[in-house]
């Protein structure tokens, strides 16, 4: 392996070796590696399946059935509109469509800039400050979409 | 409370809702004013009190005035509270949500509880095992192994009556039988922690607020079906309370409640942490069970059950968080005392995640064959800006929705289930007349939908036929023979779907189609959203007499449907209207509207 490659996955190596031979740690690796990496290209799924004889047909069953794996790079910020049942009574909807209409993009999807990713997810369990938007880690409650707006200007 | 320590104490919560509020905010608020006022006070945190529409709540402990909390704090309110309370012994009175002596709105929220569960939560730091000692915590565990044996254990659990808190309501106790009478060299114990259904949190807020309630109910279990090693599976989308089980598991090993021969005892017991990858149908156990084996999160047939094969075929014992954290009350204070609250099948407490159009939300504890009235109205304060009660969803996207004449029903398990609902986790969602029950309807079975993991059939067509003609429905295309294809289909789907997702996802369907049935046939007959919220079927109109004739809406209309001159009253050309709301949004004086 040429030398810059070994560095490119030295992360990745010491993710491996501290899992070892531990029957179920396929998910725990592929965690550790988005979060290392930022998300699961070819190659890194690659080195899992040599490394760990778990065959990449199998790997990529796993990474496609869970929301959070993904497969391609996201944006700097990651903005999280929630639809639990609470912000959907509350207009999370509206929230929705306002984000998409002020990022240009859909749900799912990344800005040109690569700095925003826009998703949906189903319930952040902050349903008593609904309707609410998670960018990164930081939760914002109470929205209106005016509000919302405020959010991802700062 | 104060311990011999009589420098007054501050304590804010800080559960993820608190912090979404902004309590990192206010606890930082206070140690400037501390400093800057010289005031010698000590400062804490604790997990959630249940109070989330009061967020952010922060006591104030002193000797003379025992513990008053305030609630709704922000920054700015701190110097006061610091001067007033702190330096001058005199609380903000204004403020108070709670506090000995003082009666305010708030106090019927915890008053008509009873708590079991959320014993320590909001009352301890979650992250000091020694506040949870201090509670009596880990003696449970003690006395267990001091002195009963594991059958005994099982018996007391059994007499106790407590089912299982994931929803479907299977004894516990006889559980633990299943699996310590299973043979098998090795067992294990699973806390399911993966709470997926929107609109539930209050797993999350005993993870956060008390974790270590949970590794004693695990680690009795443990001692009871005779496993060495547990699995707490958590959703990812938890990481408070992925990070506050982690602390919780370090403390309880270095005090030796954790690891080889606890408390010197021949009892070895391990816990690990599983994060969950995003993944609804992992709350199913066989599904929870693949998953951490590091598959697809697929469930299988039953039998055999987990208590028999269960985590690598070896028999398991699978109990959700709420079950866990009742353990050591029970095995405390005596089966006796637990099997007395309640009714006669359902015994005990159940924790709801009460929230929606309600005025005072958060999470409840209250003993079983209480009615769903008492929860909403006594407790919950009724409806947000006086609306009008409509509906109660009941369990999530397995749940169903309850109309107003069924307010008087006692919760128990086998009396919401046959309403159409189920108990399931406990999310409580009110609903007023602003909800649409249809798009209701749409919006939980386009959640299962989305989260049917395509192994069987009738969930994975099923559910998908029936979002579509619920679209149809709400875009006014759909016929009367719709009703009755999704009715049967929705039974259909009940019967022949493998899991528990697909046998209740269609709940939903039914409880609305049963209970409000006139909104469907609006939509269909009328073609009408009597709510407003099902945008191809509302129009926007502008009330001529709220109307200032300001012109704000014209500037904001994208397609130039608002038609009018300034400083007389508008209209809106419903030819040319796209329905994106903006002219409502930004009238600023509330004169537009759907209908």
């Amino acid at each position: 392996m040429p030398e810059k490659e070994k560095h490119k996955f030295k992360t990745l190596r010491q993710i491996l070796d501290k899992h070892g031979d531990d029957a179920g740690s396929l998910i725990p690796i592929l965690q550790e590696a988005q979060n290392a990496y930022g998300y699961l290209s070819q190659e890194i799924l690659d080195q899992i399946s040599r490394e760990t004889r778990i065959p990449l047909s199998q790997i990529y069953g796993v990474v496609t059935f869970y929301a959070q794996f993904r497969l391609h790079a996201y944006g700097k910020h990651v903005i999280k509109v929630c639809h639990g049942t609470a912000c959907h009574v509350s207009g999370a909807e509206d929230i929705s469509l306002t984000l998409s209409e002020e990022l240009g993009i859909e749900s799912g999807e990344t800005t040109k800039d690569r700095k925003f990713t826009l998703e949906t997810v189903a319930c952040l369990g902050c349903c008593s400050l609904a309707p609410v938007v998670m960018v990164d880690e930081v939760v914002y409650g109470r929205l209106t979409p005016g509000k919302a707006r405020e959010v991802i200007s700062r | 409370m104060m311990g011999e320590n009589a420098a007054p104490k501050i304590v804010v919560g800080l559960g993820s809702c608190g912090i979404a509020a902004g309590a990192r905010e206010v606890l930082a608020a206070f140690e400037r004013e501390l400093k800057r006022q010289g005031v010698r006070a000590k400062l804490g945190r604790t997990g959630c009190l249940g109070l989330c529409y009061r967020e952010v709540l922060a006591d104030v402990i002193t000797k003379s005035q025992g513990r008053i909390s305030y609630g709704n704090v922000t920054p700015v309110m701190v110097p006061r509270i610091v001067e007033q309370h702190i330096i001058n012994d005199k609380p903000v009175e204004e403020w108070i949500v709670l506090g000995d002596g003082y009666t305010t709105p708030d106090t019927d929220f915890l008053t008509r509880q009873y708590r079991i569960v959320l014993r320590n939560c909001g009352r301890i730091d979650p992250e000091a095992i020694e506040e949870y000692v201090a509670r009596d915590g880990y003696k449970a565990l003690q006395k267990v192994l001091a002195e009963i044996s594991p059958e005994d254990v099982i018996s007391i659990i059994k007499e106790s009556g407590l089912r299982g808190r994931g929803g479907a309501g299977f004894p516990t106790g006889l559980k633990w039988e299943f699996t310590r009478k299973a043979k098998g060299d090795k067992k294990y114990i699973i806390c399911n922690a993966d709470e997926g259904d929107p609109g539930a949190f209050m797993d999350r807020s005993v993870l956060e607020g008390d974790p270590h309630s949970v590794l004693e109910g695990v680690l009795i279990a443990g001692y009871a079906v005779g496993a060495q090693e547990g699995f707490i599976y958590v959703r990812a989308e938890y990481p408070l309370a992925v990070k506050r089980l982690k602390v919780a598991l370090e403390q309880a090993k270095s005090h030796g409640f954790l690891g080889n021969n606890i408390l010197g005892t021949p009892f070895n017991f391990n816990i690990k942490i599983k994060e969950g990858a995003g993944a609804f149908v992992c709350g199913e156990e066989t599904a929870l069970i693949a998953s951490i084996e590091g598959r697809r999160g697929m469930p299988r047939l039953r039998p055999p059950f987990p208590a028999t094969s269960g985590l690598w075929g070896k028999p398991t014992c699978i109990n959700n968080v709420e079950t866990f954290a009742n353990i050591a009350w029970i095995i405390s204070n005596g089966a006796g005392k637990y099997s007395a609250i309640g009714t006669e099948k359902s015994k005990g407490t159940k924790v709801f995640a009460l929230t929606g159009r309600i005025k005072r939300s958060g999470l409840v504890e209250v003993p079983m064959g209480i009615t769903l009235r008492e929860i909403i109205f006594d407790i919950g304060g009724g409806i947000k800006d006086d609306g009008k009660f409509k509906a109660v969803q009941l369990g999530g996207p397995s749940g169903g929705c309850l109309s107003a004449d069924l307010l008087d029903i006692p919760i128990d398990y086998e009396t919401i289930t046959q309403t159409g609902a189920i108990m399931g986790s406990g999310g409580m969602v009110v609903a007023d007349e602003r909800t649409c029950m249809v798009d209701l309807a749409k919006f939980f079975l386009s959640f299962t939908q989305n989260e049917s993991c395509g192994e069987c059939v009738p969930c994975r067509l099923g559910t998908k036929r029936m979002l579509e003609i619920l679209i149809r429905l709400t875009q006014g295309k759909g016929e009367e023979e719709d009703l009755y294809l999704l009715r049967n289909l929705a039974r259909d789907v009940k019967v022949a779907s493998l899991c528990g997702l697909g046998q209740t996802a269609p709940n939903p369907v039914l409880t609305t189609l049963e209970y409000f049935k006139e909104e469907y046939e609006a939509h269909v007959r009328e073609r009408r959203c009597y709510a407003g919220v099902c945008t191809d079927l509302t129009v926007f109109v502008i009330k001529d007499n709220l109307c200032k004739g300001c012109g704000i809406c014209v500037k904001h209309c994208p397609v130039e449907a608002i038609v009018g001159k300034r400083k007389e009253i508008y209209h809106i050309d419903e030819s040319k209207c796209i329905k994106c709301g903006l002219c409502m949004e930004h009238c600023p004086f509330d004169a537009i509207y759907r209908a």
